[in-house]
């Protein structure tokens, strides 16, 4: 009974998860067109529904009505699973993100996230690093050397920014001692919720958020599908809603990297007078403001992705490496030896 | 049959099924991914041991790390039709003797150690804590020997791909 229950709860939190990450990612795509359009003092999509609302259905419907093309010399089985796997790694991460602290169901507590294990940290990473496969399997899929071309600029990429990546997570693991996401968001509730990490690791975010945008394929490093040299990238020869899982996937990812940016560096789901707000009002309420509140600082960090990427150009190549290996991975180093030092200082 | 004895039994059928796609496809990139697949449940069966750590560990370094390196070689080899390398026989023989004096290592290690499935299992042993602890008390000397080690071959690795020229610089 008590197992029968747990699954119910479980599944149902998965299912949301879910749902929410693909809506907010659909949603992204018309956020960015209209991100763009202001930036660039456009108009951007108008047309389907008022102010343009049901242009992710309108393009979701164009993928799916286009033809599935595929090209004759691939190797059919890999192109077929190469968007899938993309997919899935970018979905699979939002399974440690502690949504809010918990719900009051009955006369039990239910909490709001899929599953609190204690080495989450070490599992973001663990997923983030197989983030390559979908685009390098479907890159070399292809049989085309601009796919190829494209799969091995952003296999070499995903591989050099996770090393400053983990690095600057290290630094993070030392303050808060603990490697679980439920754990690192409950700390920051301090200082009636304003104890956020970010005012301990400033420079550990900076890695951490151009480490993340690196991984995410995004703008100003988005050299795998870089228009001017490659065509497409390694989506080249994708067309239909293959493709549309490719570019969709970057969305889901984009969602949860300001997720988990947001849980790690800036408090998670807690706000100015959480702790007061729990102590004069009913638990599921503030609960439910405190995953509002998460929510819009996600919403926040997608902004700052699209923003960006429509005001800094793309880097070269070997200005890419150049920034990876020559100073992420010092600086990451040396924030790690600071760290260390100071938590030592003050133990 | 328990929860975990079901997904003990799937977990086994997976690892053995891709372990022998990796030895016998002909297609490189389908042994790779044969080779990702065991990795997976080689972690599935740490984190059924309780051992979340080394599992994660498991998938970052290998599926993560080693094995892209290995898709990285493989998909810059030519591979327009399937080569079938011809071997020697005394290579064969000799493949045969190492993996057969491997196995008797193994068989002759899994006969002496004593009750496989200890009567009271710990649920600390594979977490982080007790590991740290393990490591950096009982084990500290080995420890730092090895991060020697690893360092020694990692700035070995980055000098031998420096050009000729440049090594005289540095």
């Amino acid at each position: 009974m008590v197992f029968e229950a747990f699954l119910l709860e479980k599944t149902i939190i998965v299912l949301v998860v879910f749902v929410v990450t693909l809506s907010i990612a659909a949603y992204s795509t018309y956020g960015e067109r209209k991100v763009a359009a202001f930036l660039q003092d456009r108009i951007g999509p108008n047309m389907a529904g008022p102010y343009g609302i049901w242009q992710p259905l309108a393009d979701g419907l164009k993928m799916f009505m286009k033809e599935d093309f595929v090209p004759a010399a691939a190797n059919k089985f890999l192109y077929h699973i190469g968007p899938g796997l993309s997919m899935l790694t970018a979905l699979m991460v939002s399974a440690v993100i502690p949504w809010g602290k918990s719900l009051i169901i009955g006369d039990g507590e239910a909490s709001v996230q899929v599953t609190d294990i204690n080495v989450g940290i070490l599992y973001v990473l663990g997923v983030v690093s197989l983030g390559v496969y979908g685009v390098m399997i479907g890159g070399w899929a292809s049989n085309n050397k601009y796919s190829l071309m494209g799969a091995l600029r952003a296999s070499s990429q995903m591989i050099s920014y996770e090393l400053p990546m983990g690095l600057s997570l290290i630094a993070l693991v030392m303050t808060t001692g603990t490697l679980s996401f439920n754990e690192i968001a409950a700390q920051q509730s301090g200082w009636n919720g304003m104890e956020w990490n970010i005012f301990y690791q400033p420079l550990g975010f900076i890695i951490f958020i151009v480490c993340a945008f690196a991984e995410a394929n995004r703008t100003p490093f988005d050299l795998p599908e870089c228009e001017a040299e490659l065509v497409g990238g390694y989506h080249t020869e994708y067309s239909s809603m293959k493709l549309g899982f490719y570019l969709f996937s970057e969305y889901a990812h984009m969602f949860v990297s300001s997720a988990i940016i947001a849980t790690l560096y800036f408090g998670g789901y807690n706000f100015p007078g959480i702790n007061t707000l729990y102590e004069i009002m009913p638990h599921n309420v503030v609960t439910a403001i405190s995953i509002g509140v998460l929510m819009i600082k996600t919403l926040f960090f997608i902004f700052l992705f699209m923003w960006v990427r429509w005001t800094i150009p793309r880097f070269r190549y070997d200005q890419l490496m150049d920034l990876g290996w020559k100073k992420l991975v010092p600086l990451a180093i040396a924030n790690i030896v600071l760290t260390a030092g100071i938590v030592l200082l003050f133990k | 049959m328990g929860i975990t004895e079901i997904a003990f039994y799937i977990l086994a059928a997976i690892g053995v099924i891709s372990a022998l796609v990796t030895v016998t496809a002909r297609h490189p990139i389908y042994s790779i991914l044969g080779l990702v697949t065991c990795f997976f449940s080689i972690s599935g069966h740490y984190i059924l041991m309780n051992a979340q750590f080394l599992g994660l560990v498991n998938i970052i370094v290998y599926a993560g790390a080693i094995i892209v390196l290995f898709l990285f070689v493989v998909m810059m080899m030519n591979l327009g039709e399937i080569q079938e390398t011809s071997k020697n026989l005394i290579w064969k023989i000799m493949a045969a003797l190492a993996a057969g004096c491997l196995m008797l290592v193994l068989v002759a290690a899994l006969k002496v150690s004593d009750n496989l499935v200890s009567a009271q299992p710990d649920n600390n042993i594979g977490l982080v804590e007790t590991l740290g602890n393990v490591l950096l008390h009982e084990y500290l000397v080995p420890f730092i020997m090895t991060s020697i080690l690893l360092n020694a071959a990692m700035i070995g690795a980055v000098l031998l791909s420096n050009k000729e020229n440049k090594l005289q610089n540095i």
